[in-house]
């Protein structure tokens, strides 16, 4: 296969989530080409075409039998914004939390929209990216119910009401 | 048109100093074909709320209205006709009747409604068609899998035409993939014109909805506006 019909068929698959820069793709195969992991050989018009070798489905089957590595923290600007929110007394932390899980299911609403039609159009890949990320959207929202419980308790061993979403109270406040 | 018309209620148990509110203030307007889901945590007065919509409890301040029709005002009998005729629960449980099939049990709610038995189970036998279980019609409830007793006890729920949907958990039970199905069907009922009300911790399940309102120790505590658009969404992953 040419290099061009590589990176089509990979945006199609993909369900062009995962768009690919053309230069990109050509750097990887020399690459590849390099560590024997693929071939190439010239057409008749001189492009060049490709295929896998041996060692390249050895290598590709380990890929397929080793998970995908997780990110070990990942960067949580909400995370941030929490604890600052707390510490700095600033702003009204259920309030914050609120907001955020009002967007996120906002967020949640249209990606479920949107798996709807690709249910109907039998669009298997984008399905599969878009349950993704409900399922991600999801896991926000159960943290921050979390949150709200955990700062909920903390209210309560300290012998004040536990915070209503939306209302002006004073947030957390937490001396250092 | 407004199906469900919540307007200020509240419902305290108990009286006096030692009164527990379970809901407070609370108004919440359903039109027909629209699909409204209420999330909160436990004892945020979800199950209150769904049992004065579905006039199974009676509000201590504010009005419950169907249809235009104050609940209040109607006797026990006519209360009784009127939610019968109107309403449609779906609970976690599918609660079918053991000894009948599955059109028989969907057939019992229109003889109810005082369909002879003939018409009913010809009613029971199109609803299920419709609803993709026509398989399933002759099986009894031991004969049927979680996924098909939901939808089941769906049909049931909106046979004879219902205006207002009001589920509690309907998909606790159930696998990720089976809920979406069943989810699916209660979405389908929207587009038919039903009202739906579905109280539920499952924030997937509530993103079905049009609009997603959120309880709070009784009170509302902010609620999701009409829909963003998929433009926006589509921004950061397209």
């Amino acid at each position: 296969m040419h290099g061009y019909g590589l990176k089509t068929e990979f945006e199609a698959a993909t369900a062009d989530v995962w768009p690919l820069n053309v230069g990109q793709v050509y750097t990887t195969l020399s690459r590849l080409e390099r560590d024997g992991l693929v071939s190439a050989e010239a057409d008749a018009d001189g492009q060049k075409v490709y295929e896998i070798t041996g060692a390249g489905r050895d290598e590709l089957r380990r890929w397929f039998e080793t998970p995908v590595p997780r990110e070990v923290v990942p960067r949580q600007e909400l995370a941030i914004k929490l604890v600052f929110a707390m510490r700095s007394g600033m702003a009204d932390v259920a309030g914050v939390l609120q907001q955020q899980r009002l967007a996120t299911v906002r967020a949640l609403q249209d990606v479920t929209r949107l798996k709807a039609t690709a249910e109907s159009n039998g669009d298997l890949a984008w399905l599969l990216m878009l349950d993704g990320l409900v399922f991600q959207a999801e896991a926000e929202v159960r943290w921050l119910d979390m949150c709200q419980a955990r700062l909920a308790r903390e209210h309560t061993a300290a012998g004040r009401p536990p915070q209503r979403a939306g209302t002006a109270e004073p947030a957390v406040e937490r001396s250092s | 048109m407004t199906v469900l018309d919540i307007d200020r209620a509240g419902r305290v148990y108990g009286s006096g100093p030692l009164g527990v509110s379970a809901l407070d203030d609370v108004s919440l307007r359903v039109r027909a074909g629209e699909f409204v889901a209420v999330m909160g945590p436990s004892g945020s007065g979800k199950s209150t709320l769904l049992r004065l919509a579905g006039g199974l409890d009676r509000p201590t301040s504010g009005r419950v209205r169907l249809a235009g029709r104050d609940l209040a005002s109607l006797d026990e009998a006519g209360l009784a006709a009127v939610l019968r005729q109107q309403i449609g629960f779906v609970f976690q449980e599918a609660n079918l009747l053991a000894g009948l099939t599955a059109a028989e049990n969907v057939a019992l709610a229109l003889e109810l409604d005082g369909v002879k038995p003939r018409a009913a189970l010809a009613g029971a036998d199109g609803l299920l068609g419709s609803l993709g279980l026509g398989a399933v019609r002759g099986r009894f409830p031991a004969q049927l899998s979680g996924g098909e007793q939901q939808r089941v006890a769906i049909a049931r729920a909106v046979a004879g035409g219902r205006s207002l949907l009001l589920a509690d958990e309907p998909t606790g039970a159930l696998d990720a993939l089976t809920g979406e199905s069943v989810m699916g069907l209660l979405r389908e009922r929207c587009a038919a014109g039903c009202a739906l009300v579905l109280a539920t911790h499952n924030v997937r399940h509530a993103a079905w909805a049009d609009r997603v309102v959120f309880l709070a120790d009784g009170r509302l505590a902010g609620e999701t506006g009409p829909a963003a658009g998929p433009e926006c969404l589509l921004g950061s992953v397209r």
